[in-house]
């Protein structure tokens, strides 16, 4: 654990907020035309512009938007709509075991207030900071989830006024964008030890519960095939629990 | 307040639960186990690839060709690039193959 890099003077909070801010600008860029494909999609549905804004800053989890909206219309208990938007966030539960490891110094407050914008790309971003042997402090962490924050927000709200733009995103390529967007973030594991196996296993057995179990239940079975793999097969040092392989194919 | 609005607010909160809920029940234990550490290692990796395996599966030739594209992009080039590349190869399969 020599790979820590001792917290540097000049990193006051104000310059690691605006570090994190940078990390968030890709995120926008990509997830951005989510937000707004979902603003525009409410719009069809019939939603107010008011409620597809409150949506994006209230549940702040695009899929579990989509797949609420397409409950919306159809005379659907609400329990089940909300039970819905639960199983398809499911996931950030083990973001949020994951997670809570590098945060362990924010105050209780933090943590609580923190958690609230835990979406997928801020994980991973939070997850490879991590990983770098950096710490994840409060500041920085709030600078990434401000601007993805607003971004995602924003872009709701653009996407509820300008949705016509939006009607062609299959011809344009946009509803592909967020698989190769998911990728590339995986990606970004790769040097990880155990992850091929785990890509493998999470990925036909996700495939296999897609087809079979169904959507949205595909996600939490194949992150806990891959999970348990790992838990049983990876291989740990007995004695340094937490301590990253540095340089572990 | 409509409905939706109601669902709006339970959504919200049932989501908030999911980004707390982890770390609620992790920290309820002092130490933790190599194995559950080696479980929670492959968080991102699984979970990412539940993300993107459906997806690209359902998809046809087009974005199959687009995803491979993007894949070996992704081996040199940084996020952002590589999202581009993939979409816009996606795009312009799709104009060719239909």
């Amino acid at each position: 654990m020599t790979g820590k890099r001792l917290a540097d003077d000049s990193m006051t909070p104000g310059r690691l907020f605006l570090e994190g801010m940078r990390r968030g600008i890709p995120v926008v860029i990509t997830a951005g035309p989510f937000g707004a494909l979902f603003g525009a999609l409410a719009i069809d549905n019939g939603m107010s512009a008011f409620d597809a804004v409150l949506m994006s800053a209230t549940i702040f989890a695009g899929a579990s938007q989509l797949v609420g909206l397409e409950l919306f219309g159809q005379h659907i208990p609400a329990w089940i709509v909300i039970l819905s938007i639960f199983a398809v966030n499911f996931r950030h539960i083990l973001y949020s075991a994951s997670l809570g490891q590098h945060v362990a110094n924010w105050s209780w407050v933090r943590q609580m207030f923190g958690f609230f914008f835990l979406v997928d790309p801020a994980y991973a971003e939070t997850e490879r900071r991590a990983e770098q042997g950096e710490d994840v402090q409060f500041s920085w962490y709030m600078g990434l989830v401000f601007v993805v924050y607003v971004g995602w927000v924003g872009m709701t709200w653009l996407g509820t006024i300008f949705g016509n733009f939006l009607e062609d995103s299959h011809t344009w390529g946009i509803d592909f964008i967020l698989p190769i967007y998911f990728m590339a973030l995986l990606m970004g594991f790769r040097k990880r030890p155990f992850w091929y196996p785990i890509v493998f296993v999470s990925a036909a057995s996700s495939i296999i519960a897609a087809k079979t179990v169904g959507s949205p239940w595909h996600v939490s079975i194949g992150a806990a095939v891959g999970i348990l793999t790992a838990a049983i097969f990876a291989p740990v040092s007995d004695e340094e629990t937490g301590d990253k392989q540095e340089g572990a194919r | 307040m409509t409905a939706t609005f109601w669902i709006i607010i339970g959504g919200a909160i049932v989501t908030y639960l999911t980004r707390i809920g982890g770390h609620l029940i992790l920290t309820r234990f002092d130490r933790i186990h190599p194995r559950v550490q080696a479980g929670l290692d492959a968080v991102p990796a699984a979970v990412l690839t539940t993300l993107v395996a459906p997806a690209v599966v359902d998809g046809g030739p087009s974005e199959w060709a687009a995803f491979a594209i993007a894949v070996v992009a992704g081996v040199r080039v940084s996020t952002i690039p590589m999202v581009i590349i993939g979409a816009v190869a996606v795009a312009l399969l799709r104009q060719v193959l239909g």
